[in-house]
């Protein structure tokens, strides 16, 4: 039961004769519709700069809502064999569709959000979203008066995880006693579900909320509850004026436009990527100073300052697991392969995570 | 377990399966007077996001769920016009109405993403569900017309025969059963998840089938499925907040599960698949035999 929305932009411009002959087409997968004001919504955001960039270089096409099952195949499938240059598969679960459609074809360019996983036309890209969850969880340990954090995370893959061991690292530096509360939805996209989440996590004693899911359900569901809520991907403070902290944007325009740019010249070629706040990709929301105290305010613009100079590193040791063994030494920081297939949770967090 | 932590618990228990229980009791009368409507995951996105536009532009509840009953009144108008004058198939034309509602609330909802309202209190809604559910019983096994609605999904010829109008009652049932689930969505939007965003119902539309035949085409025990479904999923969430280990990916595929299991369950005696689905259930009914 997808959806299927083909969307083909109106080329803007005057291109007198054929400067451009054939435009590249560029096609991207979403996991949501564009409207979900989270993961999806940044993604669409992307590629409409992508366009604005390019102008009649390039026209985009997107499939929204696509399942991360077998019918990714069939919707990726359906770019490719529609004539589209280069692909965006926006969603990690994407992974072995991708590949599985660029061995089909050979001369398409991919591009999978979040993966490892590349071939000779297909590279990765993603974005160190875990910066910003450091800085989170600095703000969540300073802010919380109950000590309880609540987290609804959406599925256990290393992307999440990270992100809920960055942000406790940080809250736990700050403030040894927080306790963290997780609620694996196993949705990236269900209001429903996602505010039945906040509201266990409210009714079990937290005061401050995070999100790894994609709409804006638990920051409008911590509003009602009067309790404190941290946005996802995109700045919510709209809904949640009263108890959105801040919130982690994902900023992919920049470099779609250099992928779509490459494609444009004939200088693609297969890369990953893996960039973070030093090269704007990753930007935290406004601070909202109704609720934070200046100088709490401060730290986090310095945290900022020195997460992108490179003098703060999210995952500096000593970091231990849950069973008390060293992951990271003292003095060093954790690699990107380290990072990117993190499937334990470090020392202090309760539970186990699902496999 | 805190006493305040336990009301807790239930109240978002209750919350949370309200628009399981209108959606299914809905589809319920539908299938009882022998029709199978899949279109239930459509209407209630269409029935959300009318009620929740009508808010924004009016500022009234209670036209907000007015106009919300009539998009699901015209929904389901336009599945009993195609089902029952044209005679298409059920299932095909079920399906094509939910992909129409996907993408019709998608249109009508697009500059209303995010525009923020005030939530209702639900517990007016959680009582009317049970309420609902009690009417519909006491319809079904109470009244004469209630009969004449069974007799017509058991047999439509013979309800014929007898000179009751098949198609009038089939209208009836598709009718209330589009309202129901438009119900179920004007409550999505402006109580449960007071909010309009894309897909919102998020396969509870799905959920609602399951529980029909889960519950056999009983009114009664669609509020016990209704519960055993909500309650597992907002009780492992409690669990995983606890920090008790549990397969979170289980509980989303236990409504279905459970459903198969009750298939099985009931097609394994002849007595009881005849005790249970109505027997003209997606039968066109042809008035000149």
């Amino acid at each position: 039961m997808i959806r299927i929305l083909l969307l083909i932009t109106t080329i803007l411009g005057f291109s007198i004769g054929s400067a451009n002959a054939d435009p590249k087409k560029v096609g991207f997968i979403y996991i949501g519709p564009p409207g979900d004001h989270g993961w999806t919504y940044m993604h669409d955001v992307g590629r409409q700069y992508m366009e604005s960039q390019l102008g009649d270089a390039v026209t985009s096409t997107y499939i929204e809502n696509v399942p991360e099952n077998a019918d990714a195949v069939r919707a990726i499938r359906k770019l490719a064999a529609s004539g589209h240059d280069l692909i965006f598969t926006t969603s990690f679960n994407y992974m072995d569709q991708t590949l599985e459609v660029a061995k089909e074809f050979p001369d398409i360019k991919f591009e999978h959000a979040t993966g490892y996983m590349r071939a000779p036309n297909v590279s990765t890209y993603s974005a160190r979203f875990y910066e910003g969850r450091t800085i989170s969880g600095h703000i969540a340990g300073k802010m919380t008066k109950s000590n309880v954090i609540g987290y609804i995370a959406s599925f256990p893959i290393p992307e999440v995880v990270r992100g809920i061991n960055a942000f406790y690292l940080a809250a736990s530096k700050v403030n040894p006693d927080i306790q963290i509360k997780i609620i694996w939805a196993f949705t990236w996209y269900d209001p429903g579900k996602e505010a039945d989440a906040a509201n266990t996590l409210i009714n079990q004693g937290a005061d401050i909320l995070v999100q790894h899911t994609d709409t804006f359900a638990p920051c409008q569901a911590a509003e009602k509850a009067g309790v404190l809520a941290f946005g996802q991907a995109s700045n919510q403070e709209e809904f949640c004026p009263n108890s959105h902290l801040t919130a982690i944007e994902d900023i992919w325009g920049p470099y779609y436009a250099q992928r779509a740019k490459a494609v444009v010249d004939g200088t693609w070629a297969e890369k990953d990527t893996w960039d973070g706040m030093a090269e704007g990709m990753v930007v935290m929301s406004p601070y909202n100073a109704k609720l934070m105290p200046t100088d709490l305010i401060q730290e986090a613009v310095e945290m900022e300052i020195a997460i992108k100079d490179g003098s703060l590193h999210p995952f500096t040791g000593p970091i231990y697991d849950q069973a008390g063994e060293l992951r990271v030494a003292e003095g060093e920081v954790a690699d990107d392969f380290m990072m990117a297939t993190m499937d334990w949770y470090v020392q202090g967090i309760d539970g186990e995570l699902p496999q | 377990m805190s006493i305040d932590v336990f009301i807790g618990v239930i109240q978002i228990i209750l919350v949370a399966t309200t628009p399981l229980v209108f959606a299914a009791i809905g589809e319920l009368v539908t299938e009882k007077t022998g029709v199978l409507n899949l279109g239930v995951e459509g209407m209630m996105l269409v029935g959300a996001v009318t009620a929740f536009v009508t808010l924004v532009i009016t500022g009234s509840y209670t036209l907000a769920f007015i106009v919300s009953l009539l998009s699901g009144v015209l929904m389901s108008g336009l599945f009993a016009y195609l089902v029952l004058i044209l005679m298409s198939n059920q299932v095909a034309t079920g399906l094509a109405l939910t992909i129409f509602g996907i993408g019709l609330s998608s249109m009508i909802g697009k500059n209303y993403i995010g525009t923020p309202i005030q939530g209702l209190n639900p517990y007016f809604f959680v009582a009317l569900s049970f309420l609902i559910v009690f009417l519909v019983s006491y319809f079904f096994y109470k009244t004469k017309l209630g009969l004449i609605f069974r007799a017509v999904g058991e047999s439509h010829s013979s309800s014929h025969a007898l000179g009751y109008s098949v198609i009038k009652v089939r209208l009836m049932g598709i009718l209330f059963g589009g309202s129901m689930c438009a119900l179920a969505g004007s409550y999505m939007s402006i109580c449960y998840a007071p909010m309009w965003q894309e897909n919102m119902t998020a396969g509870r539309g799905w959920i609602a089938l399951a529980l029909v035949v889960f519950a056999t085409w009983k009114p009664g025990r669609i509020l016990v499925g209704a519960y055993i479904f909500g309650g597992v999923s907002i009780l492992q969430m409690n669990l995983q907040a606890w920090g008790v280990n549990f397969p979170g990916q289980f509980f989303n595929m236990a409504p279905y599960l459970a459903t198969m299991i009750v298939l099985i369950i009931i097609s394994s005696n002849r007595l009881r698949i005849k005790l249970s689905a109505p027997a003209s259930l997606t039968i066109p009914f042809f008035k000149g035999r």
